[in-house]
């Protein structure tokens, strides 16, 4: 693996397998009475968010715990960075308190990037989402979930290649969506077909270069997907001029339960959350047995485990024999 | 000793020849030239050319001297072999009234190293309402004649057509930044497969060409003088190509970073390159070029546009844009339009010195080397090649894009009115 986690470009498909494998064995600990590995004991990571984000600031804390590192958390609000304090200077004092990783996420896309290539930190940079960019380890924790469902496990190990020709469907506003970039590139590593569905004008210009199928209509997507991932319209995207009305897009692009029944039996129902209930998924299509997202956040600890004891330099398993 | 004989000079590239500067102009030219008293220059295998003007120059003075001031703008200037530049009016107060255009003129006189002419605002305040005194500018003793808003549009199109119209009693220009405002909200950096996959928000091509198409459609109707501001794309090389074709009044200007840059820069999220109008595509620097070539593109003008470090030193979005420019122009256009044979030393001379002149109504710059006119002149190695280091800039930033890039040429002298800024490479 690189030293950072900046892109899902940055795993090839070894890394991805062997970060979902190690997620994999990890995963097993949220099912046992005492969830810690002593495998970070000493390393300090910290949660440098320049957004607000508790969801995946507590799924890194969660994972960054459990394998016994101390846990520094850099929120905006209550620190200098409402004071206008950069960038910059918010690493050297982070790096000057010998963080060994820097979990960071930020409003700017490429953030991350700066952080870990101007020279302003030596720790590992993880990127938990920047701007319009990226959020490799949604895509990651989305790739895993994926595998526990449509790839053969073998006592609990997954089997390589098992994404190979699946079908996903990526459903939103994917010009503003992090998540749908890294999704796109991760599954399409790790051999999926994704196609992303949105109205034209919340598709990024230049889609037609990426590695994916687009499409504007729902409803000849959704019979053929193994999995459909169902992406959030922000609220600032409502009045944006991005689409006539709410309703109108609930209408064309939400997942409801007319539009379920049309899909295959095996097929699942995933959402990076926070989800808007009734914009872009109906209430009973989250809580439904199709829907996999309360296992997502399960799956989300598990996998940034295995991010962070990676990129920390991790060699031997993770989880020993004899703990 | 009186004046510099330049002994053995290519003047516009030709064969060898001495020049007499004396009493601030061109007093001989021609071979074996002796002249008693005068300080003799060796220029043999150096190219001598008029004195460049630069259309588009961001001094920064008043209000950010920690970017820039007019004297270390134009000790820049006069090393990169510039004689006079324009400086834009979005300095702080904005450059809107009589008082504010004749500082900048007088810090410009006093520095010595070249003549600033300042550029007034277009809009009070740069805030596209209602215009400045465009004539109170024009009649100080700045003596006015270039109008810009540059880094803002005049994107309302009364006001443009209303400006196009007043500046004709006093034969001046409205140099517009063609920038359609709704269409760029936010952005970053060129639109395209790239500004989708890095996630930053898209400039299109379209807001500068629907801006530059409306603005030669007005020129034409009023019968005024457009000048563009750093043309940038392709269809915008098309629609100045078309508008010169219908015989409109239409002149435009490229920059150098436009001429040489692409945007797939930005992937490194290095603000260094983040600049406005944004680094295109390849097809885009190639027609830039080629109009360039054929006359379609009037002017190669910096857009020099100091920042301090920290302005740079952050996160893209959070960075200020443009890049300097001044030191640098001619070896990337001896990189981009003399080596490749698009341009000679003759084009170089009318794209970055006549051209410049004719445009800003500036009668003593941007004449030939000739005997009678102004000793505005400067002398080039085209040889030698040279690494940018930013540290042995003049200009007090250091935000240049070309750092460790190796190019060719370097500017060994120039004289302003035949007195000495820059000699054996060196401020004087």
């Amino acid at each position: 693996m690189k030293r950072h986690l900046l892109s899902a470009a940055d795993l090839g498909r070894d890394d991805a397998e062997l970060v979902l494998q190690t997620a994999a064995e990890l995963r097993e600990l949220a099912d046992r009475p005492i969830k810690k590995l002593p495998a970070l004991r000493g390393r300090t990571v910290v949660n440098l968010f320049f957004e607000d984000s508790t969801r995946t600031r507590i799924s890194f804390e969660a994972a960054a715990k459990r394998l016994s590192a101390d846990v520094i958390n850099f929120a905006a609000k209550g620190s200098s960075l409402s004071k206008g304090e950069s960038l910059k200077d918010t690493a050297l004092t982070l790096e000057a308190m010998g963080a060994d990783a820097v979990v960071v996420r930020h409003g700017a896309s490429g953030a991350p990037h700066r952080l870990a290539h101007s020279g302003w930190v030596r720790s590992s940079v993880v990127n938990a989402g920047d701007g319009t960019h990226e959020h490799p380890t949604q895509a990651l924790l989305d790739a895993f979930t994926l595998y526990r469902h449509l790839g053969s496990t073998d006592g609990g190990r997954l089997r390589p290649g098992s994404l190979e020709g699946r079908r996903i469907a990526v459903v939103g506003d994917v010009l503003h969506s992090r998540v749908a970039r890294s999704n796109a590139l991760l599954l399409r590593t790790l051999g999926a077909e994704v196609t992303l569905v949105a109205p034209p004008t919340l598709l990024p210009v230049g889609v037609g270069t990426w590695p994916v199928e687009t499409s504007y209509d729902l409803d000849a997507v959704l019979p053929k997907a193994d999995a459909v991932m169902m992406l959030r319209v922000q609220r600032e995207r409502m009045t944006g001029g991005f689409f006539p009305t709410p309703r109108e897009y609930s209408r064309r692009y939400g997942l409801d339960g007319r539009r379920m029944a049309t899909l295959q039996d095996h097929t699942i129902v995933m959402h990076p959350g926070p989800m808007v209930r009734g914009m872009e998924i109906t209430a009973d299509v989250a809580d439904s047995d199709r829907s996999v997202i309360v296992e997502q956040v399960t799956n989300g600890v598990a996998v940034r485990m295995a991010v962070l004891y990676l990129l920390l330099g991790g060699s031997e398993p993770a989880v020993g024999g004899e703990e | 000793m009186t004046g510099y004989l330049i002994r053995g000079a290519a003047v516009l590239g030709g064969d060898p020849t001495d020049l007499l500067l004396r009493d601030g102009v061109v007093a001989e030219v021609g071979t074996g030239l002796d002249a008693a008293g005068a300080e003799v220059v060796d220029a043999a295998g150096l190219v001598a050319l008029p004195g460049l003007v630069d259309l588009h120059t961001h001094l920064r003075e008043p209000g950010r001297e920690d970017a820039e001031t007019v004297e270390t703008g134009t000790r820049a200037a006069a090393l990169g072999g510039f004689t006079a530049v324009h400086a834009m009016a979005n300095t702080e107060p904005v450059a809107d009234t009589a008082g504010v255009v004749e500082q900048v003129w007088r810090l410009g006189r006093e520095a010595g190293y070249c003549d600033v002419y300042p550029v007034g605002a277009v809009t009070v305040g740069l805030a596209g309402e209602r215009l400045a005194e465009l004539g109170a500018m024009a009649d100080s003793a700045a003596r006015v004649r270039v109008f810009s808003d540059d880094g803002c549009c005049v994107s309302d199109a009364v006001l443009m057509r209303r400006a196009l119209e007043y500046v004709k009693a006093f034969d001046g220009v409205v140099a517009q930044h063609a920038q359609e405002p709704r269409l760029t909200e936010g952005a970053q950096m060129n639109e395209g497969e790239l500004s989708g996959r890095l996630g930053l928000t898209g400039w299109p091509a379209v807001a500068e060409e629907a801006i530059i198409a409306r603005d030669c459609l007005l020129a034409a109707h009023v019968g005024s003088r457009l000048h563009v501001c750093h043309v940038s794309t392709a269809g915008s090389v098309e629609i100045v190509r078309d508008a010169k074709r219908k015989g409109w009044n239409v002149t435009a200007e490229a920059c150098p970073h436009h001429l040489l840059l692409t945007d797939d820069l930005a992937a490194t999220y290095d603000p260094i390159y983040k600049v406005n109008p944004p680094l295109r595509s390849g097809v885009d620097v190639e027609a830039l070029r080629a109009g360039l070539a054929d006359g379609t593109i009037d002017v190669v003008a910096t857009d020099h546009a100091p920042h301090p470090h920290e302005d740079k030193d952050c996160e893209w979005a959070a960075a200020a844009f443009g890049m300097l420019g001044l030191e640098t122009a001619l070896s990337i256009v001896q990189e981009t339009m003399v080596d490749p044979g698009l341009l000679d030393w003759a084009g170089v001379a009318e794209r970055m010195s006549y051209a410049p002149a004719r445009i800003g109504r500036v009668a003593d710059h941007g004449r030939p080397i000739e005997v009678g006119n102004p000793a505005n002149v400067l002398l080039y190695d085209p040889a030698v090649r040279r690494v940018v280091e930013p540290s042995e800039s003049a200009s007090l930033s250091r935000n240049t894009p070309y750092r460790g890039m190796e190019l060719p040429g370097r500017v060994v002298a120039t004289f302003l009115r035949g007195h000495a800024t820059v000699l054996d490479g060196k401020l004087q």
